[in-house]
C-alpha cells in the first residue's frame, strides 16, 4: 500500500540505477533501431536533407550483402567451435585445480587468470609470433612431430581456428574461476555420502557433481555465447578480418560499416541483427535449462 | 525510514547537479574567449619529429602564430578525422591522404585553395590532379606516394637479364624464368593481396577508368580493366606471387636480404627501411625500376599525402599561412632530410640532395606518369571492394567472371547514394 501512495525507499535506490540504464542502454537500443530505418552516411553527415527514410531497405540489403552472410557463418562458427571448448576447458582445469590433492591451488588460479586480464593487444603480438609460418613456435613444435608447417593466420581455412585457440586460451581462466566457485559450494557430505553407498569417482561426478553445477553452467553458458557472439577485437588485431573474408565477424563487419565508411543507416541494421541473435541464443538457452 | 533513507540520496544528487551546471557555465566561459587560440594542426603517421621542426621555423618567421600539434596514426587516421568532423571538432589544418580528398570535399570540410600559375605548374601535374575535385585544389600535396617495383638486380642478372621489365611479357618471362631457377620458399614477386594498389595500377594502365565518367557504375567488366584482372590474378596462379596479406609479411625484409623475393611493388617509405634494414653490402644490389606497362614503361598511383584548411576554422588566413610555409621548397627539402618523403614540386627534385640518390631515379621518372583513381567520396569503399574480390579469385573462391561481375554489383550498390544526389548526370543509366 504504501509503495502506490508514494514512492518509498525502495524507488529512490532503484531509480538512480535505472536512469542509468535507461539512458545508456534502452535509448540507445530505440535509437539505434530507429536509425537502421535511415540510410545515414557521409552524405546525411554533410547535410540533414540528404538522409532517406528507406524502411526495411537495409535490411533487405542485408539478406543480399555476400559480406553479411560470410561475417554471420564465421561467427557461428568461431560460438559453435570456441563456446563448447573454453566451457569444458574451464571445467576441466576448475575439476583439476579442486582436487583436495592439489598443492598451491591459489597459485594454479592466478596463472590460468591472467590470460583474462592481460591486455588483447599484448596477447596478439605473442600469439602472432607464436603462429608465425616459419619461425613460430607452434610451427617448429609440429615439426619435431613430421608434420608440414601451417601458415596459421594465412591459410584462410586455419584462419578461423587459429582465432578459436588463442581466443580459449585467453579466456578459459573466468568461467574456470565460476567453476570452482560452484564446485566449492556443493556440499562435501554429498561426496561422502556418495563414497558410502559405493559410488565411484565418475558416479559421484554425473550424480552430484554435474547436478549442482547446472546454475553455473546456465550463467558461464550465457555468458560465453554473449561474449563469444560479439566477437571483434581478435580479428581486428590479429587478421582485420582476412585472409579473404574468413574471420570477418559481425561486430568487427558492423564496426566497418559504422566507423571506416561511415554508413551508420546500415551497421545500426547490422548491430540489431546481432542484437536479436544474442537474445534468441540467451532465451534458448534459459529454455532449455528450465527444462 | 524511507524519509531517511530519501533526503540524503536527493541531497547528494542536487549537489552533484549545481557542481555540473557550473561547470558547463566554466566551459563556456573559457571557450567564448576570444584571441590567441592557438593553430590546431593534425599529422598523420611517423612525420612528427620533423614537423615539430618546421612548425618552429614557421613560429619564428611568424611570432603572432601558435601551432599545437597532434599526431595521428595512419591507421586510425581515417576514422579519425570523419569522427572529428561529426563532433565538430575538426583541428585548423590537418593532413589528408590525396584519395580522401573527394570525400571531405563532399562533406563541404575543407576550404579550397589557390595557387598561383608558376605554382601550379612547379607541381607535378597528377598530384596535383588528385588533390583538386572538379578542377578546384580543395588541399596542398605535401608529399608523394607512389608505387613503382623494387627489385634484386643479383638475381635478375644470374638470370641472364641485365635491364629490369619495361612491358608486362617482359616481366612475366623474368619471374617465370626466376621461378624455375629457384626452389624452396622463393617467389618472385611480393604483392600483398590486402592491397588494391596493384589492380588498380595494372588497369589504369591498360586504360580502364574503373568507374563510368560521371562516377554513377562501376565498369570493371570493360575489357581493358578485364586484361589487367587476369594478369593481376595470373600472377598467383601461376605461382610467381605469394598469396599472402599484409599480416603475414613479419620477414619481408630479411626475406629480401635472403634473396627469396625479386620483385616488390612498393611505395617510397621502404626507401628508407630498406637502407635501414638490408645489410650494407646489398646497397647497389637492390634497385628500382618504373612500373612496367602493357607495352612499354607504364603509369602508376598519383598518391600521397596533402595538407588541408578547415572549412569550419575560425582563423582561415593563419591556416593558409602554415600550410603554404609547409609547402615551400625549402620546407619540402627538410621533409625529404628527416623522412624520405618525397616532394611533389618539380623544383626540389633539382637539389643536388635528391639527384645523388640512384634508388630516387626511377621515382623521379615514374612521377611524370602517375594517375589520379576515381574522385568520388565513395573511392575507399571502393578499394576495399576490390581487395575482396581480387584476393577470393585469386585463392579460387570465384572465377575471374564472378568475381568482376560481384564487384561491378557491389560498386553500383555503393554508388546508389551518389546517383540519387547526381540524378540529373547519371540519367543515362547503365550502358553497355
Amino acid at each position: 500500500m504504501i509503495l502506490v501512495r508514494r514512492p518509498s525507499a525502495a524507488f529512490w535506490l532503484v531509480f538512480p540505477a535505472m536512469l542509468l540504464i535507461g539512458v545508456f542502454f534502452v535509448l540507445p537500443i530505440v535509437a539505434s533501431l530507429l536509425l537502421s530505418f535511415t540510410d545515414f552516411d557521409l552524405y546525411a553527415l554533410a547535410r540533414w536533407d540528404h538522409l532517406r527514410l528507406i524502411g526495411l531497405e537495409n535490411y533487405r540489403h542485408l539478406l543480399n550483402d555476400p559480406l553479411f552472410f560470410r561475417a554471420l557463418t564465421n561467427t557461428f562458427y568461431f560460438v559453435a567451435l570456441g563456446a563448447p571448448l573454453s566451457v569444458s576447458a574451464s571445467l576441466l582445469t576448475a575439476l583439476l585445480i579442486n582436487q583436495r590433492m592439489v598443492r598451491g591451488q591459489g597459485f594454479f588460479r592466478t596463472v590460468f587468470f591472467l590470460p583474462v586480464v592481460t591486455t588483447l593487444v599484448a596477447v596478439a603480438v605473442v600469439w602472432r609470433y607464436l603462429y608465425h609460418p616459419r619461425s613460430g613456435l607452434l610451427n617448429y613444435v609440429l615439426s619435431l612431430l613430421g608434420i608440414e608447417p601451417i601458415d596459421w593466420l594465412g591459410d584462410p581455412d586455419w584462419a578461423m581456428p587459429s582465432l578459436i585457440i588463442m581466443a580459449v586460451w585467453k579466456n578459459f581462466g573466468f568461467n574456470m574461476v565460476n567453476f570452482i566457485a560452484g564446485l566449492k559450494s556443493i556440499p562435501r557430505r554429498l561426496y561422502e555420502a556418495a563414497e558410502v553407498d559405493g559410488a565411484g569417482a565418475f558416479e559421484q561426478f554425473r550424480s552430484i557433481t554435474l547436478p549442482l553445477l547446472a546454475p553455473t553452467f546456465v550463467f558461464v553458458g550465457i555468458v560465453t555465447l554473449i561474449g563469444y557472439f560479439q566477437l571483434f577485437a581478435e580479428p581486428y588485431v590479429m587478421t582485420q578480418g582476412g585472409p579473404s573474408g574468413r574471420t570477418l565477424s559481425i561486430a568487427l563487419l558492423m564496426f566497418e560499416e559504422g566507423f571506416r565508411w561511415w554508413n551508420l543507416g546500415y551497421a545500426a541494421a547490422i548491430s540489431f541483427v546481432l542484437f536479436l541473435i544474442i537474445l534468441s541464443g540467451t532465451f534458448i538457452q534459459m529454455l532449455v535449462r528450465r527444462r | 525510514m524511507a524519509q531517511r533513507l530519501t533526503n540524503p540520496l536527493l541531497r547528494l544528487r542536487r549537489g552533484r547537479l549545481v557542481a555540473f551546471l557550473a561547470g558547463i557555465l566554466g566551459f563556456l566561459g573559457c571557450s567564448s574567449e576570444p584571441q590567441d587560440t592557438p593553430l590546431s594542426f593534425w599529422v598523420l603517421g611517423g612525420e612528427g619529429a620533423a614537423v615539430h621542426h618546421l612548425v618552429e621555423a614557421f613560429q619564428q618567421e611568424t611570432p603572432d602564430v601558435r601551432v599545437v600539434i597532434q599526431q595521428i596514426p595512419w591507421s586510425a587516421a581515417h576514422e579519425k578525422l570523419l569522427t572529428a568532423y561529426a563532433g565538430d571538432a575538426m583541428p585548423d589544418v590537418f593532413e589528408v591522404g590525396n584519395t580522401w580528398v573527394p570525400e571531405f570535399e563532399a562533406l563541404g570540410a575543407v576550404e579550397p585553395l589557390m595557387l598561383s600559375a608558376t605554382e601550379k605548374e612547379d607541381f607535378f601535374s597528377g598530384i596535383l590532379d588528385s588533390s583538386s575535385v572538379h578542377g578546384r585544389l580543395m588541399a596542398m600535396p605535401w608529399y608523394i606516394d607512389t608505387r613503382l617495383l623494387f627489385y634484386r638486380r643479383d638475381l635478375l642478372s644470374s638470370a641472364g637479364f641485365e635491364a629490369p621489365p619495361t612491358t608486362w611479357s617482359e616481366w612475366l618471362l623474368m619471374m617465370e624464368t626466376l621461378r624455375d631457377r629457384n626452389a624452396g620458399p622463393f617467389k618472385a614477386l611480393i604483392a600483398p593481396l590486402s592491397e588494391w594498389q596493384l589492380p588498380v595500377i595494372l588497369g589504369m594502365q591498360s586504360g580502364a577508368s574503373l568507374l563510368d565518367a560521371e562516377g554513377c557504375f562501376g565498369r570493371f567488366q570493360a575489357a581493358s580493366f578485364r586484361a589487367a584482372f587476369h594478369f593481376y590474378i595470373e600472377l598467383y596462379e601461376k605461382g610467381l606471387a605469394a598469396l599472402m596479406g599484409d599480416a603475414q609479411m613479419t620477414s619481408l625484409y630479411q626475406d629480401f636480404a635472403g634473396g627469396r623475393i625479386a620483385f616488390y611493388v612498393t611505395g617510397p617509405w621502404n626507401l628508407g627501411e630498406f637502407h635501414r634494414r638490408l645489410p650494407p653490402s646489398l646497397e647497389g644490389v637492390w634497385a628500382t625500376a618504373v612500373m612496367p606497362g602493357p607495352t612499354g614503361p607504364g603509369a602508376s598511383l598519383a598518391g600521397g599525402s596533402s595538407l588541408a584548411v578547415s572549412s569550419s576554422s575560425s582563423q582561415k588566413e593563419k591556416a593558409l599561412a602554415l600550410v603554404e610555409f609547409m609547402a615551400r621548397p625549402q620546407s619540402l627539402l627538410t621533409l625529404y632530410q628527416a623522412t624520405g618523403d618525397l616532394p611533389p614540386k618539380r623544383s626540389v627534385w633539382s637539389d643536388p640532395l635528391l639527384l645523388a640518390s640512384p634508388p630516387l631515379k626511377a621515382f623521379r621518372r615514374q612521377l611524370d606518369g602517375v594517375m589520379a583513381t576515381p574522385k568520388v567520396p565513395e573511392w575507399e569503399q571502393i578499394a576495399s571492394k576490390i581487395v575482396l574480390y581480387a584476393e577470393r579469385s585469386a585463392r579460387h573462391e570465384m572465377t575471374e567472371e564472378e568475381a568482376l561481375l560481384g564487384l561491378d554489383r557491389e560498386v553500383d550498390r555503393l554508388l546508389s547514394k551518389r546517383r540519387w544526389l547526381l540524378s540529373g548526370a547519371c540519367d543515362q543509366g547503365r550502358a553497355p
